[in-house]
């Protein structure tokens, strides 16, 4: 490994991982934390209204939730880097600013809730409808089926997707270093990219993993802990 | 007391009408166990569903206590769904909740407080024989178990009507027996209406009062069990009593007498009871259809005999085997 970095390189990647990683780790953290509690927060409703709608335990207009999946397909389909750009007047109107770690966190949540609504669903889709029919018969109201049942009953499944949707946003976070968003992405962008320093890039790379590994671990052995089946 | 008057119930599907239910009426009393049995697709859990309105009837209406269930709203009708609880065949029950906070669920939709829940849901573990599984999750628990928490959970509410979904059908025979007496025991402590939907006969003849039996969703015959048991009329019900099928070649020759006898549990492994009969009684008798079987020592399923003589000879028989715990025998009457 040593061989193919000189050591000037090695000295320099060191001096720039003492300076910069451990703000750009914690900005990484920061902006997957928030952008998926953003995310979750309008994508766990939106996956509700899909299956509960689609179920007849809410009275949705089933015109409403055609729409409804078709913006999530929508959404769905463009791609991050395009989305990033596109989303700029939303985000100016936001944060009223476009770059910077901040201003990411908004194209992040666009980019995610609709990939969170869709994995609500299929978690709350895999519930044995005899549940709901037990609930139902008990006088359950629509909010009590929601609340009480099929969020509940979900819990594993529900969790180790939220664990897929955060390592997702960790790599959209990472490419949103190529519009100022600040963390891990941005090192390897700058440096790998721009300025050719290979070593700092892979160190970036090798940060990127970690996380991934960590939320992986510890979501799958949550997932695990809570489920009583 | 439970009415149902004209009750039909068709669904829409893309291949077209069918229609689940064909104007059924029935009257089932206070405090009765009442069976409706039938093979599966005879309509019997749409039936069933359609009493607490989970299926609203096409036509037809739903009387509980004079009260047209029909023309409650969605928030009168889960008031009164409360009153009206149910017991299914998969039980069920909240994977993810402890059992003692399955008990709790429909007192939370109710609205109880916590602590008068958490009291209420302690008792009925009580009752069901589990206070040692409160804190158990049913993934834990065996089926019999699990149905035992099921009930607990459907009594929570103190309801006057407990609707039985084939709730024993996933059981071993046991099992089955020990949950019947449980439903017989709250039945007759609570003064409870029961409704037991079922395909098995053992399970009507070991706790229903009156059966109602279910054919391409028609009531074919109704009225008491041992009546309709014993003198079945309609095909569905001679299928249903014959084990093996009704033949037309079971023909009785002059003086033969045919006997239902039901193993409900019996111990008859030690004793070969036909055998004994002949030494005991000295009345011959040849086994003309059965279908039972041994678990743990005990016998379950029924048997058709005939023994030829007087009609004195046929209740002695009958008077005999009836001694014998866990054993019902009834004379059948092949051609009414």
């Amino acid at each position: 490994m040593l061989d193919i970095f000189s050591s000037e390189e090695v000295q320099e990647a060191l001096e720039i991982f003492v300076r910069e990683f451990p703000t750009a780790i914690w900005e990484t953290v920061y902006v997957t934390v928030i952008s998926t509690f953003f995310a979750v927060l309008i994508g766990l409703p939106l996956g509700v209204i899909l299956v509960a709608g689609d179920k007849k335990i809410l009275k949705i207009p089933s015109g409403f939730l055609h729409v409804l999946n078709v913006i999530i397909n929508l959404l769905r389909s463009i791609p991050f880097l395009i989305l990033m750009i596109m989303v700029f007047p939303l985000t100016r109107l936001i944060v009223s600013t476009v770059v910077g770690t901040v201003a990411s966190i908004v194209p992040l949540v666009i980019a995610a809730f609709p990939f969170i609504a869709r994995l609500v669903e299929t978690s709350l889709r895999e519930l044995d409808p005899n549940i709901i029919e037990m609930a139902q018969s008990m006088g359950a109201k629509p909010i009590q089926i929601i609340v009480k049942v099929m969020i509940p009953e979900s819990i594993p499944s529900l969790l180790s997707n939220l664990t897929t949707a955060m390592t997702t946003i960790l790599g959209y976070s990472a490419m949103s270093g190529i519009i100022g968003g600040g963390g891990l992405g941005k090192i390897a962008i700058n440096y790998g990219y721009y300025r050719y320093r290979y070593l700092v890039m892979l160190l970036a790379v090798v940060f990127l993993i970690l996380l991934v590994q960590i939320i992986q671990t510890v979501g799958t052995h949550l997932a695990t802990k809570l489920d009583r089946r | 007391m439970i009415e149902l008057k004209n009750l039909s119930k068709t669904f829409t599907t893309a291949g077209g009408q069918v229609e689940a239910l064909k104007n059924i009426s029935l009257t089932i009393p206070d405090g009765e166990i009442y069976g409706i049995i039938g093979m599966s697709g005879a309509g019997k859990s749409t039936l069933v569903r359609c009493i607490n309105m989970l299926e609203r009837p096409t036509e037809g209406s739903v009387l509980i206590d004079g009260k047209n269930l029909n023309e409650l709203s969605e928030a009168e009708l889960r008031q009164e769904r409360q009153k009206i609880t149910m017991i299914f065949q998969d039980f069920n029950l909240l994977m993810q909740r402890n059992c003692l906070k399955n008990v709790c669920f429909p007192l939370e939709l109710a609205g109880v407080k916590k602590s008068e829940a958490v009291a209420r849901a302690t008792e009925l573990l009580e009752t069901v024989g589990l206070s040692d599984k409160a804190k158990a999750y049913p993934a834990q628990l065996s089926g019999g178990q699990q149905q035992r928490i099921a009930i607990a959970r459907a009594l929570a509410t103190h309801p006057k009507i407990l609707l039985c979904d084939e709730a024993t059908s996933a059981l071993d025979p046991q099992t089955t027996h020990s949950i019947l007496s449980l439903i017989r025991e709250v039945r007759d402590q609570l003064g409870l209406t029961v409704i037991v939907i079922t395909h098995q006969m053992s399970v009507v003849e070991e706790i229903c009062g009156r059966v109602a039996i279910l054919n391409g969703g028609e009531v074919v015959e109704e009225g008491p069990v041992h009546e309709v048991f014993s003198a079945p009329k309609s095909d569905a019900a001679k299928r249903l009593v014959y084990p093996d099928g009704y033949s037309e070649t079971l023909v009785p020759a002059p003086g033969e007498h045919f006997i239902r006898v039901v193993y409900n549990g019996a111990e008859v492994s030690k004793t070969p009871l036909i055998a004994q009969m002949a030494m005991d009684k000295n009345i011959p008798a040849s086994i003309r259809s059965a279908s039972t079987r041994s678990l743990g020592g005990k016998a379950y399923g029924n048997m058709l005999l005939s023994v030829t003589g007087d009609d004195a000879l046929a209740q002695e028989a009958i008077s005999y085997l009836r001694e014998i715990p866990d054993i019902i025998a009834e004379e059948v009457e092949l051609n009414a």
